[in-house]
Formats: C-alpha cells, sequence, structure tokens
C-alpha cells in the first residue's frame, strides 16, 4: 500500500486502483501497436465492423469510464482544530473516489429505510403525531422530493418536468457528442463532413457508424433523464439502510470490472508460459505441466476457490497490519480474491496454448528457425507466441462476462467480496430477503438485474465480436468449448 | 483395456495430487493450532485445551515429517499420511464444529437427495438444449434461427440467481404453485423438486443450446452431409440420421463435463429451495468456517470428476468406434 502525500486531500493507492491503472496502460500501449501493425489494425477492423460488438463496445467503454473514475481514491483533510494549526494534518478515516465526490449528493441523501424508486414518502409506515392524534402513516423523506411544497398535486408533474429537460439536455448532449464523432470520422477518413455524414445515413459505411451513433443517442436519452432525476429524488429508491440504490449500483461496476479483468489478467502468465513450454519442449516437461494442470482442474471449480479463499481470510485476519481502513482491507480481499481466481483458472487456456503450440512447433518456420540455432527461447518468444496470441485475446475476452457471472454465485456463496464493498453479488443476495417481504421490495434486484445484465451482455456480445474476428480457422466451436472450464453451478 | 487401465492409472495419479494440493492449501497456511482457536472461539484460549482439540480429531502429529519417529514411520506418523489414508479408504472422520457429526454419513445422506434432483435434471437438460438446437438448425438462417439465437445470448448474460429469485417469487409466492422451499423424503419430494429442476433447466438453455446450435452448424457443413443431400435424402433425415448422430460425440463431452454435479449438487440451487444436498452442505461448512468438511467435499467432488472422465472416456468408445482404434 502507497500512499502518496500531496497538496492537501491524501491520495490513496489501493491494489485494485494500481492494477487497474497499470491495466489501462497496457491496454493502451497496445492499441499504439495495433495501429502501427496493419494485419492487428485489420482484425480489430473487422470487429468493429460486427455492429453489436461496436455497440457494446460503447456500453463498455462507458463502464471503464466509470470504474476509472471510482479508481481514484483519497481521504480528504479534515479542517485543523482550533490551535492546532501546525500539528501533523488529519484526514478523514473514510477513503472516497472521485466517483463518490461526483455523486456526492447521492451519497449524503441518505434516508432512514427503504424508499420506492422517486418517491417522496418512506416506504414503512411509521406512527407520527398528527394534529394531537396518533396515526400510521408513510413519513415524507428527508431527501427524496424534499422541494415539493404540496407532494400529492406537484409530484406527478414535477418529475415530467424534471424528466423532460432531462431528455432535452440528452437530446442535446447526443446531438453534439454525435456531431464531433461524424467529424471525427471524416478526419480519420480524409473525406469532407457532409460527404461522410452522407454515407453514415445511408448505411454505407464498411463500419456500421450509424449504430454507434444509435447508441450513443440511446446512452445520452437514458442518461439525461436519469441524471436530472437522480438530484432531487432517489431514481431507484433506497436500501436498508437508507442508501441510494442507482449509486450502489454505480459503485458495482468497477467491483465487477475489477474482477472481470484483473482475474482473467492474472491467468495470463501460467497459462501462457507453461502452455508454451509444454507444447514447445514435450517430454518430462509436458508430463509434469499436464499433471500440474489435470491436478488442478480436477476439483471442481467453486470448491477449489471456496477453499482458497477461505485461506485468504485466515491469512489477512492474521496480519491485521497490512491495512489501515476497512476500505484498504476489502480492497486487498478483492485484489486476493482475483489472485485466487487466477490461480486457479489457468488450466483451460494453458490446455488451449499447449495444444496449439504442439501444432506450431512442426511447422517450417519454425524448424528453420531452430536450424539457423535460434534459441530456444527467441523461437518461444518471438515465433509462437505472436502465432497463439489470438487465442489468448479471445479467452480472456470471453472469460470477462463469465467472471462477473461468477461473481455474483461466490459471493451468493460467501466467498465473495468483502460484505462491505458494494457488488452486484451482495444486492443480489440482500434482494433474497428483500424479495420475501410484505410488500415486495423490488428495486435493489430489478436495479442489479439491469445494470448487470446490460454489462454482462455487452460483454458476451464484445467477446463473440472478436472471436469471429480473431480466429482464423473460425474454430468457434472449439475454443468456446475450452473456455468453458469455469463452470457456474 | 490397455487404454483404459492407463486412463485408471493416470486417474489414482491425479487423485493423489489433489490430495496433495488440498492438504497444502489447509494445513500449511492454517495450522491446526489455528484451527483449534478458531473453533473454540474467542482469546481465553489455554495451551491444554488446544492439545485436546487436536489429540480429539488426531490433529496432534507433524504435519509432513516426524522427525522422532524412526524409519518409515517417520512419514507415517503425520498428519498428512493419516489424513490421506483415511480419504482413500473414504473413512471422512468427524467435522470440526461440536455439533455437526460424521462427515461420511452426512455425505452419504445428502448424496441421495442431490441425484434425486440432478439426475433428472441433467437428462432433461441434455434432451432440451438438444431439441432446441435442433429445432434451430432446422429453421437456419430464418428469422425464427435468429431471434432463437439472440434469446440464447441474453439467456446466457442473466445470472443463474435471477432466474431463482424471480422463479421463487412468481411461482411460490405469488401463484403458488410450489412451496417456496424445504424437503420431505419419498414421492412428496417432487413437489419440493419441480421447481428448482424447471428453474435449472431454464438458466442454462441458453448456453448450452447456443453451444449445440453451433456444435450442428459444424457438422452440417461436412462433406459427408452434403453427400447425403446429394442421394436424395430428405433434410429430416439427414438431421436426424446423420448430422444429430456425429454431434453427439462433441455433445457427450460438454453434458458429461456435468455429471461431477450431478452428484455434488448445484450449489446455489440447494441453498435456495432448502433441499439438504451436498451443495447446501458445502454452503454451510463455508459459513461455519468448518475445514474438515470443505477438505472432504473437495476430495469427494474431484473423485467424482475423475470418475466422471474416465465415464466419458468410456462412453466415447461406445458412441465414436475410431477412439477403439487408436
Amino acid at each position: 500500500m502507497i500512499a502518496l502525500m500531496s497538496g492537501w486531500p491524501k491520495f490513496v493507492l489501493l491494489w485494485t486502483d494500481a492494477s487497474i491503472w497499470l491495466l489501462l496502460a497496457a491496454l493502451v500501449a497496445y492499441g499504439v501497436m495495433v495501429l502501427r501493425k496493419p494485419q492487428w489494425a485489420a482484425n480489430w477492423g473487422k470487429v468493429f465492423r460486427d455492429a453489436p460488438a461496436l455497440a457494446s463496445s460503447l456500453v463498455l467503454l462507458l463502464c471503464l469510464g466509470v470504474t476509472l473514475l471510482d479508481s481514484v481514491h483519497y481521504r480528504a483533510r479534515l479542517p485543523a482544530a482550533e490551535g492546532l494549526a501546525s500539528a501533523a494534518p488529519a484526514y478523514e478515516a473514510r477513503t472516497r473516489s472521485l466517483l463518490d465526490a461526483l455523486l456526492s449528493d447521492l451519497v449524503d441523501a441518505r434516508e432512514s429505510t427503504y424508499s420506492r424508486p422517486l418517491a417522496y414518502v418512506g416506504f414503512t409506515k411509521e406512527s407520527l403525531l398528527i394534529g394531537g392524534e396518533v396515526q400510521r402513516v408513510a413519513p415524507r423523506l428527508q431527501f427524496g422530493g424534499a422541494h415539493l411544497q404540496n407532494p400529492a398535486a406537484n409530484w406527478l408533474p414535477d418529475i415530467a418536468a424534471r424528466g423532460g429537460t432531462g431528455l432535452l439536455w440528452g437530446a442535446l448532449a447526443a446531438l453534439v457528442l454525435g456531431a464531433v464523432g461524424v467529424v471525427a470520422v471524416a478526419l480519420g477518413s480524409r473525406q469532407p463532413v457532409g460527404t461522410t455524414w452522407g454515407r453514415i445515413w445511408r448505411r454505407q459505411t464498411a463500419v456500421p457508424w450509424h449504430v454507434a451513433l444509435q447508441t450513443l443517442a440511446l446512452i445520452c436519452l437514458v442518461a439525461g433523464p436519469a441524471m436530472a432525476l437522480s438530484g432531487p429524488y432517489h431514481l431507484l429508491g433506497t436500501d436498508l439502510t437508507g442508501n441510494d440504490v442507482l449509486y450502489q449500483s454505480l459503485k458495482s461496476i468497477r467491483t465487477a470490472f475489477v474482477i472481470g479483468t484483473l482475474a482473467t489478467v492474472a491467468t495470463l502468465p501460467l497459462a501462457v508460459v507453461l502452455g508454451i513450454v509444454a507444447g514447445y519442449f514435450r517430454g518430462w516437461a509436458d508430463e509434469v505441466i499436464q499433471y500440474v494442470y489435470t491436478v488442478l482442474s480436477s476439483v471442481p471449480n467453486v470448491l477449489l476457490i471456496a477453499a482458497c479463499v477461505l485461506m485468504v481470510q485466515v491469512f489477512l485476519d492474521k496480519n491485521p497490519g497490512l491495512f489501515e481502513t476497512g476500505a484498504e482491507r476489502s480492497d486487498l480481499k478483492l485484489f486476493l480474491l482475483c489472485a485466487v481466481l487466477g490461480l486457479t483458472g489457468w488450466a483451460g487456456l494453458c490446455r488451449l496454448l499447449r495444444a496449439e503450440t504442439l501444432k506450431l512447433r512442426e511447422l517450417d518456420y519454425v524448424q528453420a528457425a531452430s536450424a539457423f540455432g535460434v534459441s530456444h527461447t527467441r523461437i518461444m518468444v518471438r515465433h509462437i507466441f505472436p502465432n497463439v496470441a489470438h487465442l489468448m485475446l479471445i479467452v480472456t475476452v470471453l472469460e470477462f462476462s463469465a467472471l462477473i457471472l461468477y461473481e455474483a454465485v461466490l459471493s451468493y456463496v460467501g466467498v465473495g467480496v468483502d460484505p462491505s464493498m458494494n457488488s452486484f453479488g451482495g444486492m443480489i443476495n440482500l434482494a433474497r430477503s428483500e424479495m420475501s417481504r410484505d410488500p415486495v421490495v423490488w428495486w435493489s434486484f430489478a436495479a442489479a438485474f439491469g445494470f448487470m445484465v446490460t454489462l454482462v451482455l455487452a460483454a458476451n456480445l464484445f467477446a463473440d465480436g472478436v472471436r469471429d474476428a480473431f480466429d482464423p480457422r473460425a474454430a468457434v466451436f472449439r475454443s468456446r468449448r475450452a473456455v468453458r472450464s469455469r463452470k457456474v453451478v | 483395456m490397455q487404454y483404459l487401465t492407463r486412463r485408471l492409472v493416470n486417474a489414482v495419479l491425479v487423485l493423489l495430487g489433489v490430495n496433495l494440493l488440498t492438504f497444502m492449501l489447509f494445513f500449511t497456511v492454517n495450522t491446526p493450532d489455528d484451527m483449534a482457536r478458531l473453533n473454540l472461539g474467542g482469546k481465553r484460549v489455554t495451551q491444554e485445551s488446544i492439545e485436546k482439540w487436536k489429540a480429539e480429531r488426531g490433529y496432534d502429529k507433524p504435519l509432513y515429517f516426524n522427525a522422532q519417529q524412526q524409519g518409515t514411520a517417520q512419514f507415517t506418523e503425520t498428519i498428512f499420511w493419516d489424513r490421506s489414508v483415511s480419504l482413500f479408504a473414504l473413512k471422512f472422520g468427524r467435522a470440526d464444529s461440536e455439533s455437526a457429526g460424521d462427515i461420511g454419513h452426512e455425505v452419504g445422506a445428502r448424496m441421495v437427495v442431490s441425484l434425486q434432483m440432478a439426475l433428472p435434471l441433467f437428462i432433461l437438460q441434455v434432451f432440451a438444449s438438444t431439441a432446441f438446437a435442433l429445432l434451430l438448425v432446422m429453421f437456419r438462417h430464418s428469422r425464427l434461427d435468429f431471434w432463437g439465437v439472440v434469446a440464447c445470448v441474453l439467456m446466457l448474460s442473466i445470472s443463474s440467481l435471477f432466474y431463482i429469485i424471480v422463479g421463487q417469487f412468481l411461482f411460490s409466492r405469488v401463484l403458488k404453485l410450489a412451496p417456496i422451499s424445504g424437503y420431505a423424503p419419498g414421492l412428496d419430494a417432487a413437489k419440493f423438486l419441480l421447481l428448482p429442476i424447471g428453474l435449472s433447466l431454464i438458466a442454462r438453455l441458453g448456453g448450452e443450446a447456443r453451444l449445440y446450435r453451433a456444435m450442428f452448424l459444424e457438422e452440417t457443413a461436412k462433406d459427408y452431409v452434403r453427400t447425403a443431400r446429394a442421394k436424395g435424402l430428405s433434410e429430416q433425415v439427414v438431421l436426424y440420421r446423420h448430422v444429430l448422430r456425429n454431434a453427439l460425440i462433441p455433445i457427450v463431452t460438454s453434458a458429461g463435463s456435468y455429471l461431477p454435479y450431478v452428484f455434488l449438487g448445484s450449489l446455489v440451487f440447494e441453498s435456495f429451495f432448502g433441499l439438504p444436498g451436498l451443495g447446501a452442505y458445502v454452503i454451510e461448512a463455508i459459513s461455519k468456517q468448518d475445514f474438515a468438511v470443505v477438505r472432504t467435499m473437495v476430495f469427494v467432488g474431484s473423485l467424482l470428476y475423475i470418475a466422471t472422465f474416465v465415464l466419458i472416456d468410456l462412453v466415447y468408445t461406445w458412441v465414436d468406434p475410431r477412439v477403439r482404434l487408436s
């Protein structure tokens, strides 16, 4: 854990923050490389020519944005106490992120307990003294709709007005962003803006830009009213402790993203190195590596992860000195969970890479390199790796969505992320008891459902696009089967 | 025969590896002293009570190597040896926590419940997914196929937890067609099992059907299919007699990898519907931090897993004569 001293707030670099930013840097570097290599650029071009993949990449970018905002953490400085001006600065015990700061309205507007989406009264009735008489009524919310003078009459018109304004702003944003996008496309293809627009409108572009524009418009039109309404109301209601559900859902995106990316990336080093080594050297190295991954994959995945996570928990309990705050503890736990998922999940990819390397090593160009006296390491790095890298990419993208779904199950089993951390799994877990209340508390569940399906669906569609573009033999079936090693039961 | 022997020897070796892995995981990170402290609870645990707890469970020996003994006893008088031998003899001992009883007895009783749910589910699953995939393939490149695939992708993007919660809410609470949770032995079990089986079926249908469809399409692109059509066989005959049979090979592999769960039961479904199966047992053990139970279940799980794959190999030789020859 590194805490940087700067300016006035104290920046806290959590383990997962560091990993996420490193991954982003790697992604940008990869992007630059792709632009330089025509072959790779052509393949990625194919991905974006697939309309669902293009649309879902926009959704994923949006989620990535939320994740990045939520990956800058700091502890605000407390105002110095009188007379102690020279003392060491004191900081809040709570670690916040930039996203928290942006959504501070939602964080601070905490009600006492459940409230329906967009409600101005609480969900549960309380005994209140009205005009000297005790009545069972639902009390007004402290924040949600607090600006309404006469809620019974004003509520619906107020929501319609705010929603309408939000929609207009959303439409405006869509127009501006769309115009910027069209200009960018025109600049990229070195054609006049008018011609480009005409071709996009008539759907004649190679990359279906009209789909991108439609997606963008849809996002803006949903986000506009949502932003307009989430300030004065709780757009998606509040949960048992009165926290805003929309805020929780946005925070959960980061957890899902971190697990999806870090856990797949964590499988790569072992899978790639061992897979290529096994396939290239064959003989005893192959036997040993095969044995190890067979052992690993013979243990049912959930059980192995459960066992590892239990051990991680014991480890954390034994070493309380590793973290200063609760947030740091739950973050370290998330990080270790990703490591566990990585260490237990590499068998599938390793098997795939081994088989591919076995085929490649017999090819003429590898034999030629070998005859020229090129060293084994160099052959593996220069000749084998680039030719199996597409498998790595496909599996990584496919695993992403599987892991997001997996997180929910693991949280339910009790070996997922820390209960103090917002996650879809945690929301669903709570929803189980909420759905058995009478009347039903459905909004937390519905919010988790909506966000999760959007994210996973986007990831799935994007993964399909990547697979179709990068699999040279269109051996769709084989790679898909090998990947399914991780099962949700 | 020789092939089978090799597979069996391999299986035993892998099982030994699993045993070593789980032992390292459970005893090295978390020493018996820690376990004792955790189970006896609290801070005022004396060294004597720890020793007593360990002696009761046979944990009062060194982990891997006993320097105080002579000869082979240096290896046999250790926890590792004791645990491994008893696991391979299928004697699981007692659970770590005080209230829980003998693990072997529990596993036996619960496996029956898990089987009751998982076996019908497994068979129905293969049938339903194959049928749906065949339907899509029959109308391939049509609008039905397109929307069928869209539905599949949508269905596989939804977490199984959503199916359970919505299903339980809809069928048990609103329509009152099935009990919310619980279990009764004998024939009464059916009414408790119907809903979880149905929901589990739906939850997996999307992914499975899409996969099988891809397998079918891969087959329909092959030469023998073209030959069959050229012979003048009807599309139905081509699909049912030629494509279906050949696509069975990848389907057997794919479906077979679910077989261990037929015995292990489904973690999530069992605990949601209050079925006292093995899956629910694991969840209980995890929440109680009962390491002995989790350890045993890891072993039992891998045992079933490995047995399944030997079984799949056997089925392979039956559905695909080419395997027998090589």
